[in-house]
């Protein structure tokens, strides 16, 4: 399974996505600059956390108008399989191709911690390794995290089972102490409608090895390979 | 910013928030013209639908 990882001006944890996937999932991966307009024959695209153009006028407005997002677009519309982490979260929602907005963190603060999150649906391209109500530990870094989606589409969203993750705490109950940014209904990742474009704050691909404190980021990426997997198989009989 | 301005005696301050002004120059042929477009970069670009709004004004200056 090819991946490709976007690398937006100010892009910082495109390296941490790519050794994840190499050297941990081990599937070949490759860089993708922001001024191509060719996603080359890749199965699943990464948009990488970081400071997308330092973060001007809102993170993730600019970017989201670069070259290589029409392509993003049209590969999301085929069904193509996309996940933003953090500023590539904020890429995504700039660009309508997943519902809602972040806001400034509700401390005005920039936080860096570890957190728990809970799996909300399992039955999905990047949450199927793991089961429903598994709390995962992965950390956040970001200014910019607060969810924010009108009740309407909220509600909407809830019904389609959009919700990815939500913060909790270590045993997975949702307290107001347990969300670091005060996101709406401690939501840490969604979907689009149809299940294949995903976005979520915390940053699984600083989570894939003990040796960094957690490895339950890595259940992100297995679950899109298994996804790409199964699909496969059913092509070929 | 609120408890700063209470500390220094305006307590009769509430509700304080930041927000953003942008200030651009744009030629256009006429006002409608530069309305439109005024409209749509805001919509487009320099606000976000979901969580902002936006008001403007058009001054006629010189180049």
């Amino acid at each position: 399974m090819k991946f490709g990882v976007i690398v937006f001006p100010g892009s910082n944890c495109d390296l941490d996505a790519f050794h994840l996937i190499r050297d941990i999932l081990q599937q070949p991966v490759d860089y993708i600059s922001h001024q191509t307009a060719d996603l080359a024959d890749c199965d699943a695209v990464i948009l990488p956390g970081g400071f997308s153009y330092g973060d001007y006028l809102r993170s993730g407005a600019i970017a989201r108008f670069s070259k290589i997002m029409p392509k993003v677009a049209e590969f999301a519309a085929r069904g193509g399989l996309v996940l933003g982490i953090c500023n590539g979260f904020q890429v995504l929602t700039e660009a309508g191709l997943l519902p809602g907005a972040l806001y400034r963190n509700d401390s005005l603060q920039f936080r860096c911690q570890q957190v728990s999150v809970r799996v909300e649906n399992s039955d999905t391209p990047f949450t199927n390794a793991a089961s429903r109500g598994a709390v995962l530990k992965i950390p956040i870094a970001h200014g910019d995290g607060n969810y924010f989606a009108p009740p309407e589409l909220l509600q909407q969203m809830e019904k389609n089972r959009q919700i990815l993750f939500r913060y909790t705490d270590e045993k997975g109950k949702t307290r107001i102490d347990a969300n670091p940014n005060g996101s709406l209904d401690q939501i840490a990742g969604v979907c689009n409608e149809t299940g294949n474009v995903a976005g979520m704050m915390p940053h699984p691909e600083r989570a894939g090895e003990l040796i960094l404190g957690s490895a339950d980021g890595l259940f992100i990426f297995k679950s899109i390979l298994n996804h790409f997997l199964s699909k496969e198989a059913v092509k070929h009989g | 910013m609120e408890s700063s301005l209470h500390a220094l005696g305006y307590e009769n301050v509430y509700r304080v928030r930041v927000g953003k002004y942008l200030e651009l120059f744009l030629e256009a042929e006429n006002k409608e013209e530069a309305t439109h477009q005024v409209e749509e970069m805001s919509r487009r670009l320099l606000s976000n639908p979901v969580i902002e709004d936006f008001s403007y004004s058009l001054q006629e200056a010189q180049l």
